[in-house]
């Protein structure tokens, strides 16, 4: 039973033939196509989404705007104290590759690079409470903001990585991200409609998890979902693939704190 | 740290029926659920809200294990007279969290 009802599935999505986007479907989204995850939820969630009230992902944004003014330790500054003007569209050019390290990190790197550079401080645990609800704040002052981190000759081999990880075949279930989310959004999978896969609503609530949460964590998701090793939170092929799908979406608006099921 | 939101009206006029919202960070786990081991997730809930007027109760609530977490109430009071509304929720163990918001009424 399991079993033919896993086939049905595969079948839908095209699966069985060995070639994915031969039969007439499409490999790349074209930009008049282009939907942010919010087109896809129903009249209701999206309410909850556009309500600053309601929307329970500020309660993150909340509690990041507490963190952001503190000084946790008597050497070291509060994030305030640098940007006191905020940091309005500040995320909009993340990922981005650290001069340093000449490493490419994500807004949650970026937060934790501070720390302990210029606060003297430990890291935070990806995906701890304290972490999503700093990068939900920073995230959200670039609410409106365009998407997707402007184009550079230096971020082209990430970006083409992160494409790799995203067109790659996958799991038990033999799946790329690109045969659901390019090939098949719109459609319908279980009780759901399947999205474009774009991260510009994240760090978002998920029904699913009754919880704010990153979007490495939904690419785990997404990973099991298919039933592939997910790779570790803060993987560098992750903050690829969030880049790559950051030039997929651009044309989208950041929506941090976005509402999802 | 337990996040807690509210929307009040700053000012009303006297009689009026206003909209009070309350919004609490809770896991609000029901206790049917199990871990990746099989193990029961113990139920760990709020089990009561209320809301004064004034040291007035004006609304309550009973909650049970299929409430979702970070629940959020919507409902309405009259506007009687300056002062202060205290939003409490009592969880299953008998710790509370609350917040006040003061309103003015001409």
């Amino acid at each position: 039973m399991r079993i033919a009802a896993l086939c049905g599935l595969a079948v839908m999505l095209g699966a069985c033939t060995p070639s994915a986007g031969t039969d007439g479907a499409p490999s790349e989204l074209s930009p008049s196509d282009l939907q942010s995850g919010y087109a896809f939820l129903t009249p209701e969630t999206q309410q909850l989404q556009d309500d600053p009230f309601e929307n329970p992902g500020y309660l993150w944004v909340d509690r990041g705007a507490r963190l952001f003014q503190v000084s946790e330790a008597a050497a070291s500054p509060s994030c305030a104290a640098c940007h006191a003007e905020g940091l309005n569209g500040a995320a909009s050019r993340y990922p981005a590759i650290e001069p340093g390290s000449k490493r490419l990190i994500n807004l949650e790197g970026r937060i934790n690079q501070c720390r302990t550079e210029h606060q003297e401080l430990e890291p935070l645990a990806y995906e701890s409470e304290d972490l999503l609800a700093l990068t939900a704040y920073v995230a959200n002052q670039s609410h409106g903001a365009p998407y997707g981190a402007p184009p550079s000759a230096d971020l082209q081999p990430y970006i083409e990585a992160g494409r790799s990880y995203f067109e790659t075949r996958r799991g038990l279930m033999n799946l790329s991200c690109r045969q659901c989310h390019t090939e098949t959004w719109g459609k319908a999978l279980r009780g759901d409609t399947i999205s474009q896969g774009h991260g510009n609503g994240f760090p978002a609530y998920r029904f699913e998890w009754q919880s704010l949460g990153s979007l490495h964590r939904r690419f785990r998701d997404c990973d099991m979902g298919v039933r592939a090793e997910p790779l570790p939170y803060g993987d560098d092929t992750y903050v690829a693939l969030e880049l790559y799908l950051a030039t997929r979406g651009a044309g989208l608006e950041i929506e941090t704190p976005g509402v999802r099921r | 740290m337990t996040g807690i939101r509210l929307a009040v009206p700053e000012r009303a006029q006297k009689g009026d029926v206003i909209e009070l919202k309350a919004l609490i960070q809770h896991p609000m786990e029901s206790g049917f659920r199990r871990g990746s081991r099989g193990e029961v997730i113990p139920r760990n809930i709020i089990t009561r809200f209320e809301c004064f007027y004034n040291q007035e109760l004006v609304f309550a609530s009973d909650f049970n294990p299929a409430i979702a977490a970070n629940p959020i109430l919507t409902f309405y009071t009259r506007a009687t007279e300056t002062g202060e509304l205290e939003f409490r929720w009592t969880d299953q163990n008998g710790e509370s969290w609350s917040d006040r918001k003061s309103i003015t009424v001409t």
